[in-house]
């Protein structure tokens, strides 16, 4: 399992890098993919409910409505058809991307499990809303698919009569089935945005739209497409006539040829397998549980940053508890702690420049504290003389400790996320002299394995964001480098040319 | 430059992905049967005779039974097996064993396949068991029957209308 996680992982990370130049780290398509599902499914209801309009439900005559949409409205209807597949098609693609990069970055173990856990069956209903589409149209392929859906059906032990007598011959047909399809096409994608919702949860600011640029251009490409190679039935169907060759959609129907060579039932316990190892992979193997972050109400006044700034939603302000005069108190939920740390780091008490021995903020992981990260800080450092001394503020995701070994005058200091760091710390590593550039390393722009850390503290370090990085701290003794994790090279490349610029300052 | 770089890369990105979608969304084309064949299809539910005969309760045995559940003959519930073979042209192509459906073997039977042939007139024959003999069938219907190409032949089963019905 590890080696296929690795395997996944060096076949993103390089062939991330492309579209990391072309469309730049913050709108590389592939930090989007959950949120291009999103956006595909809002497309395909929406072009959905518009052939509704059009659509009759009847079995013998839906195949004309859909004909009369597809040529005599092409322009309307026969768009929207070729958006409702093509957006539909978009969605199996970016699902299975999304699950397969997941894994690879390894977001699904530990408590990042429920994301991953609800996202499998939302795997299945894709499927189910994507078949069920197909046999509305009523055509030879939809003919095909009510022949082999049944029969593969029929492999399983619960129908006393075989549902594929539905479909035996022109004489024999019946409308039952396919107005259950017309249903199940209309539900299953409801129960589907229920289960999208509970899907992101676990995740605070969840990121349900892509950016403006890619969806437009993603739209544009689509509707190109639409008018180019517009979707197309295939003929009616005709129950006396064997559809013996159809033109399928892979996305959808690739396992529907397996049914020609493999039992149904032994398919059935083959994908049933199949999902079943997915939903048990963040237990393969489970994850030492960390211990979740810790609220000291005697440093707390409850100003909610860290209930604001938590990337889990782990934190609820509710009502003050130690009679202070505060009115709310953070309270932690562990089961949706990861034990990130941007709390501690959003936290105004989370200051190195207090006189309290040790530190104890208003919210701490307890196994990696906000003191020591200040110990860290202020431990002298090796240097090679006049070589400007820089800290590395970097998160545990990134290959950053292998700069320490690289280079003298450069100490990493690993946090659990770059989120956990307070922006006075940068203030306190230069202002004390401890160091004379300081460097902050973490995950590539919008693909933080927090999720929020790196976004937050962009945007506390631009000033944007409380707790803000103070004014007097010189800009050009600071620098980010947001990369993926494992672009050693790149990182070190970046420290390179930061300690060059360093010495090319003044000594201040 | 750069940038006019990096926009046809973009404008490369969303070609190729729009034309992998598109082309996977139909194509390539699949057969699913020769289109020089015909295909029968051999489809029926039957409930076979129970595993033992009925018996009939004498007035007695009625009366002491509840009300509510009167009635004059005592059945178990499970039945046979069905037996079903399919020939043309004297090969057996099909030899089928269905067992009773339902948790107490008490349900119908179920038999669904289909076989492509060479067209032409073919003599089909079915022949179905559904009681505890040991040889010799139930139900048989033969007919020499034209097979078109690129058509069903449905070959089905009503014990109320006869037997077998070929079309």
């Amino acid at each position: 399992m590890a080696s296929v996680k690795r395997l996944l992982y060096r076949l993103f990370g390089k062939g991330e890098r492309v579209f990391e130049y072309a469309f730049g780290q913050r709108n590389n398509p592939f930090t989007w993919l959950g949120a291009f599902g999103w956006y595909f499914y809002w497309i395909t209801a929406a072009t959905g409910i518009y052939l509704y309009i059009f659509f009759d439900t009847g079995i013998v005559d839906a195949y004309a409505s859909v004909e009369y949409m597809s040529n005599e409205q092409w322009y309307a209807a026969g768009i929207m058809r070729s958006l409702h597949r093509y957006a539909s098609d978009a969605l199996v693609v970016v699902a299975v991307l999304h699950l397969l990069r997941e894994f690879a970055m390894d977001r699904l173990r530990g408590k990042h499990f429920f994301a991953w856990l609800t996202g499998v069956p939302l795997l299945a209903f894709i499927y189910i809303c994507g078949i069920s589409g197909y046999w509305l149209v009523w055509d030879k392929l939809a003919q095909y698919i009510a022949v082999a859906t049944s029969e593969w059906l029929d492999a399983l032990p619960f129908f006393a009569e075989p549902i594929a007598n539905n479909f035996l011959d022109s004489a024999t047909l019946g409308g039952r089935f396919f107005t259950l399809m017309v249903l199940i096409h209309i539900f299953a994608p409801l129960f589907m945005l229920l289960l999208m919702w509970v899907h992101v949860q676990r995740h605070s600011s969840a990121r349900v739209n892509p950016p403006r640029s890619l969806a437009i251009g993603t739209m544009l490409a689509m509707l190109v497409l639409s008018l180019i190679y517009p979707a197309a039935s295939q003929g009616p169907a005709d129950l006396d006539v064997v559809p013996a060759t159809v033109g399928l959609d892979w996305f959808y129907l690739a396992a529907y040829p397996l049914l020609e060579i493999v039992p149904g039932g032994r398919l059935w316990l083959y994908i049933l397998g199949g999902f079943a190892l997915l939903a048990a992979l963040p237990w393969l193997p489970p994850e030492a549980r960390t211990p979740e972050a810790k609220v000291s109400l005697a440093n707390c006044n409850g100003c909610s940053r860290c209930f604001d700034d938590c990337p889990f939603s782990a934190l609820t302000m509710m009502p003050r508890t130690d009679g202070r005069p505060y009115e709310l108190e953070p309270v932690v939920n562990p089961d949706n702690c990861t034990s990130c740390g941007v709390c501690a780091g959003s936290c105004p008490t989370s200051t190195p420049f207090r006189r309290a021995r040790p530190i104890e903020p208003g919210i701490d992981l307890p196994h990696r504290t906000i003191s020591e990260l200040r110990q860290r800080v202020m431990a002298p450092m090796n240097g090679d003389g006049d070589d400007p001394r820089v800290i590395v503020f970097a998160c545990d995701q990134g290959s950053a400790e292998l700069l320490d070994d690289e280079v003298h005058g450069v100490r990493v200091v690993k946090l659990p996320c770059v989120g956990m760091l307070p922006p006075s710390f940068v203030d306190f590593a230069l202002s004390r002299r401890f160091a004379d550039g300081v460097m902050l390393a973490g995950c590539a722009e919008n693909d933080c394995f927090h999720r929020l850390g790196n976004e937050w503290t962009m945007r506390r370090m631009a000033r944007e964001r409380d707790p803000y990085l103070r004014q007097r701290v010189p800009e050009d003794r600071v620098d980010m480098a947001w990369l993926p994790p494992g672009a050693y090279r790149r990182r070190a490349k970046a420290l390179q040319a930061f300690r060059a610029r360093l010495r090319g300052l003044p000594d201040e | 430059m750069n940038n006019a770089f990096r926009i046809v890369l973009q404008a490369i990105t969303y070609a190729a992905f729009a034309i992998t979608v598109g082309y996977l969304s139909a194509s390539p084309a699949y057969n699913y049967a020769e289109p020089g064949n015909a295909t029968i299809k051999l489809s029926l539910s039957h409930a076979s005779n129970r595993v033992k005969p009925c018996v009939r309760l004498t007035p007695q045995q009625i009366a002491e039974l509840a009300p509510n559940m009167r009635q004059s003959e005592a059945c178990e519930r499970q039945r046979l097996p069905l037996t079903v073979e399919l020939e043309i042209d004297g090969e057996v192509v099909a030899n089928i064993d269905a067992p009773p459906s339902g948790l107490w073997d008490d349900g119908p039977a179920s038999i669904y396949e289909r076989f492509e042939v060479e067209p032409g007139t073919h003599a089909i024959t079915a022949r179905l068991r559904d009681s505890n003999r040991s040889d010799g069938w139930d139900y048989t219907h033969t007919e020499d029957a034209t097979l078109v190409a690129g058509r069903y032949f449905t070959v089905t089963f009503r014990a109320e209308t006869g037997g077998f019905s070929f079309r």
